[in-house]
């Protein structure tokens, strides 16, 4: 009874947009797909709509073969990272268009049509055109549309990503209720970003994605405490994940002419080369830490990010605070050695502070 | 500074318009005159000046056995094929086009950029490159000096500049709102005259009026394609001036050849400006 998909690649031209993509998606659960631009998500999900057709594999749903069934009979429904509604409809008439194709009795239809706009929260808009709404207001519409539909699968294509900073808090708080409250458990609800705190407030089953290959699979809480590999630490952060070339040798490790104790859950590994991954939230400024040269800082919210250069490497800083700093002005920070990765030299975990197995 | 180009900027647009609204007003006033209040002197004003006559105009619609010219016959001549034709070129354009907006056609060598530009290269010849072969065309299949055979090859010349239009509206329709419609359970029929087509009419009518204006002004081809049997507006209107016709009859006919598309202008003139050709879609 899962939405299913063996082996499906997708290769248009002469790259791989899916490259033997499996899964098994099961109802009632939440599903997010990370990857960055181009990796593949949109046609992840075009594919599931049935919007394209892979070059092989297979997929399944309720026991039947669904590449073989046309969109237009699927029943899913898709929120576009564009803000896509019917411009010749008022806000009621899109909502209820699909109810329509699919003759539901009128009563239904206006049942279903007020439960969606009281869920996302455009009661009294139903007269409005949609030119007249702002980008939030009509990626809400969309979502009604989707909603009121009871599809059984609910596919969402980084439906947050064209919004301003504020409406996409503000967005991403409802988006939570709603996938929490207002979903059936008949639905399986796939949900692709760019944005790894969106995954993770989430909170669901996530797929990573990278130039159409799944890199790794698993809950989010396992994706961020244990990153199979340096790719996936790099696109499940934001800022990506800091990554310096080094090497343990007894308890101590080195990196550009640093020296720092071993932390305790890399007592288990042999004495060579690694690469070290450190967030950047774990990077606190320090007087008696190493000295770094700021290449540029930027202010965002009331956060400050810190591009430091030292020699070849180069980290970035998260500051907790609004700090003003001028460009190759020379300061100390500390790194938290228990927060510290290891990745071996083929970029696979080996250690995380999390208490990983090994590789 | 801002006074002063305020300043040219209204003189510019009033000489302007004196210079595009005089002769129409001209020959207004002329179509109402009769032979003494035209060949006296210099007269303007109806009424003051002159005493206006309905003269000018009775004389459009009197059959010429009773010293008419009429007109009638070619106007309605005129507005069959031009309406007919550009009615089809839109159908049929709007479907080819977009057609050509959202599959890929693949034929040896041919590309959809190919076979857009096919459509277009039928208005880039002179049309007096066509006119042989239109007219082996048509007398071979027994159709030259017919109405039908006008509107066939009125649509050979308006259908290419519907696809050219309608193609690159439909280019600027998103391709996911025909996509949202399939999802939303659209079969590909449905999704075109349910959502795109809606959708498209401000595309509809810049290509309408098109269609129109180059079919109500083409003399070219209704002159050689045409002999005794069937006669359009724009050669006869040629063949009154040719003829003793008289000023006055010549300003009437002149005022209603052009009125039809000052209707249109304004028509379109008010979508215009509301914004709406655009804004629908972005």
């Amino acid at each position: 009874m899962n939405l299913i998909g063996e082996n499906i690649t997708y290769k248009p031209d002469d790259q791989f947009h899916l490259n033997d993509v499996s899964f098994n998606f099961k109802k009632g659960n939440l599903y997010t797909i990370l990857g960055r631009t181009l990796s593949g998500k949109t046609t992840f999900l075009k594919t599931i709509a049935g919007l394209l057709n892979p070059d092989s594999g297979n997929l399944s749903f309720e026991d039947n073969d669904f590449i073989k069934i046309p969109v237009w009979e699927r029943n899913v429904a898709m929120v576009y990272q564009q803000f896509i509604n019917y411009p010749h409809l008022n806000v009621y008439e899109n909502i209820i268009f699909p109810l329509k194709q699919r003759k539901i009795s009128e009563d239904q239809i206006k049942k279903d049509v007020d439960e969606a706009l009281k869920t996302v929260g455009l009661v009294g808009f139903e007269n409005r055109k949609i030119q007249e709404l702002s980008g939030g207001q009509q990626q809400r519409v969309a979502l009604a549309r989707s909603l009121a539909k009871k599809a059984k699968i609910l596919l969402l294509d980084e439906p947050l990503v064209n919004l301003d900073y504020k409406l996409r808090e503000q967005l991403r708080e409802e988006f939570k209720r709603i996938f929490t409250q207002g979903l059936s458990e008949d639905t399986i609800l796939i949900y692709s970003t760019t944005d790894p705190q969106e995954v993770m407030e989430l909170n669901g089953e996530v797929i990573v994605l990278d130039e159409g290959k799944v890199l790794q699979k698993g809950p989010a809480k396992e994706i961020f405490e244990n990153p199979r590999t340096l790719k996936v630490a790099e696109i499940s952060n934001d800022p990506p994940m800091n990554i310096l070339k080094g090497t343990k040798s007894s308890e101590k490790l080195s990196f550009e002419n640093i020296l720092i104790n071993s932390p305790s859950h890399f007592k288990n590994l042999s004495d060579q080369g690694y690469n070290f991954g450190i967030r950047a939230s774990e990077i606190k400024l320090d007087d008696q830490g190493e000295e770094f040269e700021i290449e540029l800082a930027e202010i965002s919210g009331s956060e400050t990010l810190l591009h430091l250069k030292k020699g070849e490497s180069k980290v970035i800083a998260l500051i907790e605070e609004v700090m003003n700093f001028k460009i190759h002005e020379k300061v100390k920070i500390k790194f938290n050695e228990n927060k510290l990765y290891a990745f071996d030299q083929n970029e696979e975990l080996v250690s995380s502070p999390y208490g990983v197995s090994h590789g | 500074m801002e006074k002063l180009y305020k300043f040219l900027k209204y003189t510019f647009i009033i000489l302007w318009t004196v210079f595009i609204v005089a002769p129409f007003l001209w020959a207004i006033s002329t179509s109402f005159k009769d032979f003494q209040s035209v060949n006296s002197k210099v007269t303007y004003i109806p009424w003051l000046d002159f005493e206006p006559t309905l003269e000018g105009w009775r004389v459009l619609v009197k059959s010429p056995a009773r010293g008419g010219v009429d007109i009638v016959e070619p106007y309605f001549n005129s507005l069959f094929v031009t309406c007919t034709a550009s009615l089809i070129s839109i159908v049929l354009g709007t479907l080819a086009a977009y057609a050509l907006s959202r599959f890929t056609f693949k034929a040896g060598f041919v590309r959809n950029n190919d076979i857009t530009f096919f459509f277009i290269s039928q208005r880039i010849m002179p049309p007096i490159v066509l006119s042989i072969p239109f007219f082996i065309f048509l007398s071979t299949i027994g159709l030259l000096d017919s109405l039908i055979g006008l509107v066939v090859v009125y649509i050979v010349l308006l259908m290419p500049i519907a696809v050219w239009i309608m193609v690159d509206f439909f280019n600027r329709v998103p391709k996911e709102l025909d996509e949202t419609a399939l999802i939303d359970g659209c079969n590909p029929y449905q999704a075109f005259y349910k959502v795109v087509l809606p959708n498209s009419i401000p595309g509809l009518i810049v290509a309408g009026m098109f269609c129109i204006i180059f079919g109500w002004i083409d003399f070219f081809f209704a002159f050689i394609l045409t002999f005794t049997e069937v006669q359009l507006l724009p050669v006869k209107v040629v063949a009154l001036n040719s003829s003793i016709t008289p000023w006055w009859s010549l300003s009437a006919s002149a005022l209603i050849s052009v009125a039809p598309l000052i209707i249109v202008a304004f028509v379109v003139e008010r979508y215009l400006s509301k914004g709406n050709l655009s804004g629908a879609l972005k």
